[in-house]
């Protein structure tokens, strides 16, 4: 990698959370992806850091759930036994 | 991630009506809870955030104006409390050992280049997988790891994550784009290892 393109990896780092948010104007992304199909860490870069991201995406879409025991310990704390039952 | 929210009403609420009360318990705590424990990493502490943050809730709905949505004011209760219990656990770390967000992007260096996307998705998520995640977002400092939960685990916007947290958008996004780097390297580290495994196979 020349030092000339390894300066353009390092300006479009700033972008790539916006990109792989999909909230990147049109000439920025193209901007982006044509960076990346030259370089292949950039490409593998943007590739994983999406990944991470929705794999995180995938656990945070199972439900949240309180355990039964914190929950009923919670309603006795604030004085709300009586709605214990849902 | 993105469950419905129960409508709460608010009107309920500043007149003390418990039942309400109780609804909007059962409607946040789940998320709140995951907050919690993610940021305090484990369940005694996430246990007592999230009692404080009805308590707090409790105290001071009178106060509440409902610029904000209620989801965003529980956040913002619940994040403050999780942080204020952070810093009273570990009082030996000073901000400035975790304010890594005020450096210039630019002279972030990524280091890992393993292409680990197509792991088998059982690989991906296998109960290791997920403590290495867990692990990973646990290494954060806490002022990226906030973000990074409200944004990318809680599903909140960017907007919304600056209105809890009471930072700028810009600020926000750049803590996001730290936070995401930072597990990329983590996790390329570690699916990396796994791609050189299969592949010796």
């Amino acid at each position: 990698m020349s030092a000339n393109e390894h300066s353009q990896c390092k300006s479009l780092l700033v972008f790539l959370s916006d990109f792989v948010d999909g909230d990147l104007s049109d000439e920025l992304c193209q901007e982006i992806k044509s960076h990346a199909a030259e370089c292949d860490d950039c490409r593998i870069v943007v590739d994983t850091l999406r990944k991470t991201i929705s794999l995180y995406h995938e656990c945070a879409d199972e439900p949240a759930e309180v355990p039964g025991e914190v929950r009923s310990h919670l309603f006795k704390t604030l004085n709300l036994e009586d709605f214990l039952e849902k | 991630m993105g469950e419905s929210k129960p409508e709460i009403s608010l009107e309920g609420l500043r007149r003390g009506d418990r039942r309400e009360f109780a609804r909007m318990v059962d409607g946040y705590s789940g998320p709140l809870y995951r907050l919690a424990l993610k940021m305090l990493g484990n369940t005694s502490d996430a246990e007592d955030a999230l009692q404080n943050t009805f308590i707090k809730a409790f105290q001071h709905v009178d106060k509440f104006e409902g610029r904000s949505s209620l989801s965003t004011w529980l956040y913002r209760i619940a994040s403050n409390e999780a942080l204020m219990l952070l810093r009273k656990r570990h009082p030996e770390t000073t901000f400035s050992d975790m304010a890594p967000e005020d450096e210039d992007i630019r002279n972030y260096d990524p280091v890992q280049f393993a292409d680990w996307r197509y792991l088998p998705e059982e690989e991906l998520l296998s109960a290791e997988a997920r403590t290495v995640l867990d692990r990973a977002v646990a290494h954060l400092p806490e002022t990226l790891r906030i973000v990074f939960v409200l944004r990318d685990i809680e599903d909140l916007s960017i907007q919304e994550t600056s209105q809890v947290l009471g930072l700028s958008e810009t600020a926000v996004k750049t803590r996001l784009l730290r936070a995401r780097l930072r597990l990329r390297e983590e996790l390329s580290s570690y699916y990396g290892h796994q791609v050189e495994k299969r592949s010796k196979k």
